[in-house]
């Protein structure tokens, strides 16, 4: 078991706790987006790194049997980078119209304005 | 053409929902959205038709056939739900025209209905799709255009609600996108059958184990149970109201759908229910979940506030019937699937109407409403009587198999759920109380401006068809059990 071959993995689980806990402890609006997307990225290693094999290349059609790396994971996440764009711009032109509406992108200023208007 | 059913069942919405936005007026944008519903309705009847005719349908896309290509599987399961999608899709479109029109501004109706399409496009890609990844996707595209959805509300505590739960969903995405990809690792597939060959010959495995916590954290969060259903109640409360009406009937109902598609289809459920005890999790979590948050919706003030607690509750009790791991447990959670839809989907449609006269769903301000619109009250109380079930309505049926499913478990503790269930019951009587009373029995407030009417027809019909069907479908129980219980044998992997 060497952790030196497994250092993609440890930067997914890295990443995804940064990202979570970003998203957790922050109050403004616009870094819990940027926790979000440090999350969502994390994972985008995580099926990279799956998808590697040692000493394999490109998977482009060659002459004999050469050892290729499985393109299907790299592929998947090419969908999961538009979700992740299209999440984070909805997120973000919601933080806008939040803006617009409160004038403010701070949850706890955002909770008082919204109490202060129900009494 | 019948054989491209399957795939037509998301593509027709698919390709409806540019049109819409397109065509920038809001009256073309909602004929659109209504031809597209109910295409999809009529093509979910016939899909269900073949499949109790012929067995599974499997549609191979782009004729790659599967395990290489995508692969769209239908059973009885499925079936069942894509009727429940598209026919509650069927009577909201009708529904939104006048409820929209008032409530949202008239440059954004054909946007409006474009989202509204891909909701549903996103809702029926999960129901249909046999592989795990493409879950994935239809389940980003239904939860973006569902959030751009709630954003479109009035107050604008929806912006803060869509936020939230743009926030959570996508935690619960990401959290699903890692556990199909810890089951990647391990088998190299992402075709459900193809997976519950390859995971049960790998035996039980420390990497599959931590998928299945993934799966089931991100799934919860989507169907809203009990601890992580803090986005729903606001999400719910401050949507448009055919938005609400629309989502609060289906997007959990799919949510569950991938818990009974995971865990039995796929896991297979002597692996979810034996090996990993999810019942252990799920019954303790759906029995807090019905009795706290009956009781918080007694408290509410807001009525539209106070549906969605109970929508919390609701899915307390199918998630109820599935941790029960038996044959009749499952049939009631698939039952109650069906039933739910069509009582949080009609009494969300009164409170519509209720929006569109008085312009709030607080209970003060619907006092002595009977008078005034006494068809959408009479539908309030219909549907809030589905809601506690009484007999004649599918809510009784729910509850009625939900019992027996309860009694034929051994153990004291059985007989605590059989007690806890009607007194929820009960709990529910108290809250649809609360409104009845205020309608019925309290003198209306001094009226300023124009009085209130009745509902414009075009919103009490669909609403009226939604609430008969609750009492034909409560009277008459042939069909819905008879499919909700064929579709929990298939599930338990035992033959019809």
């Amino acid at each position: 078991m060497n952790v030196l071959g497994l250092v993609n993995y440890w930067a997914f689980i890295f990443l995804m706790m940064v990202g979570f806990y970003i998203l957790i402890s922050q109050g403004n609006l616009i870094k819990k987006i940027v926790g979000l997307s440090v999350f969502q990225t994390s994972v985008f290693i995580l099926y990279i790194s799956m998808g590697k094999i040692r000493g394999g290349t490109a998977p482009i059609l060659m002459e004999g049997d050469p050892v290729y790396s499985n393109p299907l994971p790299h592929v998947l996440i090419l969908t999961a980078i538009v979700v992740g764009v299209a999440t984070t711009a909805l997120g973000l032109s919601l933080v806008v119209r939040i803006h617009e509406a409160y004038g403010t992108v701070e949850e706890d200023e955002i909770h008082d304005l919204d109490v202060a208007e129900a009494e | 053409m019948t054989v491209h059913l399957p795939v037509l069942q998301v593509v027709i919405p698919l390709l409806a929902a540019p049109l819409c936005a397109l065509v920038r007026h809001g009256r073309i944008a909602w004929g659109i959205a209504l031809a597209t519903s109910w295409a999809s309705f009529w093509i979910a009847v016939q899909l269900l038709r073949r499949v109790q005719a012929e067995g599974p349908i499997s549609y191979a896309l782009g004729g790659w056939a599967a395990p290489i290509g995508i692969e769209y599987r239908i059973d009885l399961v499925n079936a069942f739900v894509l009727i429940i999608v598209t026919a509650i899709g069927a009577v909201v479109i009708p529904y939104a025209l006048k409820s929209v029109e008032q409530e949202i501004d008239a440059a954004k109706i054909p946007l409006f209905y474009a989202a509204f399409i891909l909701c549903l496009t996103g809702l029926l890609g999960i129901t249909v799709t046999g592989d795990v990844f493409n879950v994935f996707v239809f389940l980003e595209v239904s939860s973006l255009s569902a959030y751009a959805l709630i954003g479109l509300g009035q107050d604008r505590r929806a912006l803060t609600a869509a936020y939230q739960y743009l926030i959570l969903g996508s935690i619960g995405a990401t959290f699903i996108v890692i556990g199909i990809g810890m089951m990647y690792v391990m088998t190299g597939t992402l075709n459900m059958m193809d997976l519950s060959v390859l995971l049960a010959e790998l035996g039980p495995n420390r990497t599959i184990a931590v998928a299945f916590g993934f799966l089931t954290v991100g799934i919860s969060l989507k169907l809203a149970l009990f601890p992580l259903h803090s986005w729903l109640p606001n999400a719910y409360t401050y949507a448009p109201s055919a938005v609400t009406a629309f989502i609060a009937s289906t997007a959990t109902k799919v949510a569950v759908y991938m818990l009974l598609r995971f865990f039995f289809t796929v896991f297979g459920w002597a692996f979810s229910f034996d090996v990993m005890q999810l019942d252990l999790v799920l019954l303790p979590l759906a029995l807090i979940a019905i009795f706290s948050m009956s009781l918080v919706a007694i408290f509410q003030t807001n009525v539209k506030r106070m549906l969605a607690y109970s929508s919390v509750a609701q899915i307390g009790y199918i998630i109820l019937g599935i941790s029960m791991a038996s044959v009749t447990g499952l049939t009631a959670g698939i039952l109650h699937l069906f039933n739910h839809a069509m009582i949080k989907g009609a009494l969300f449609m009164v409170l519509g109407c209720v929006m569109y006269r008085v312009g709030s769903v607080e209970i003060e301000a619907m006092r002595g409403l009977a008078k005034k619109m006494p068809w959408t009250m009479a539908a309030f109380v219909a549907g809030g009587f589905s809601l506690i079930g009484l007999p004649f309505t599918v809510g009784f049926i729910s509850k009625w198999y939900l019992i027996l499913g309860a009694l034929e478990r051994d153990g004291w503790q059985w007989w605590l759920v059989v007690g806890l269930v009607l007194t929820t019951s009960l709990m529910a009587v108290v809250y649809i109380w609360r409104v009845v009373e205020a309608a019925y029995f309290q003198d209306a407030p001094d009226e300023v401006g124009e009085p209130i009417r009745e509902a414009p027809l075009a919103m009490l019909i669909p609403t009226w068809t939604l609430i008969l069907a609750n009492f034909y479908f409560g009277i008459d129980a042939t069909f819905t059990s008879e499919v909700a219980g064929s579709a929990a044998r298939a599930l338990m992997g035992i033959a019809p």
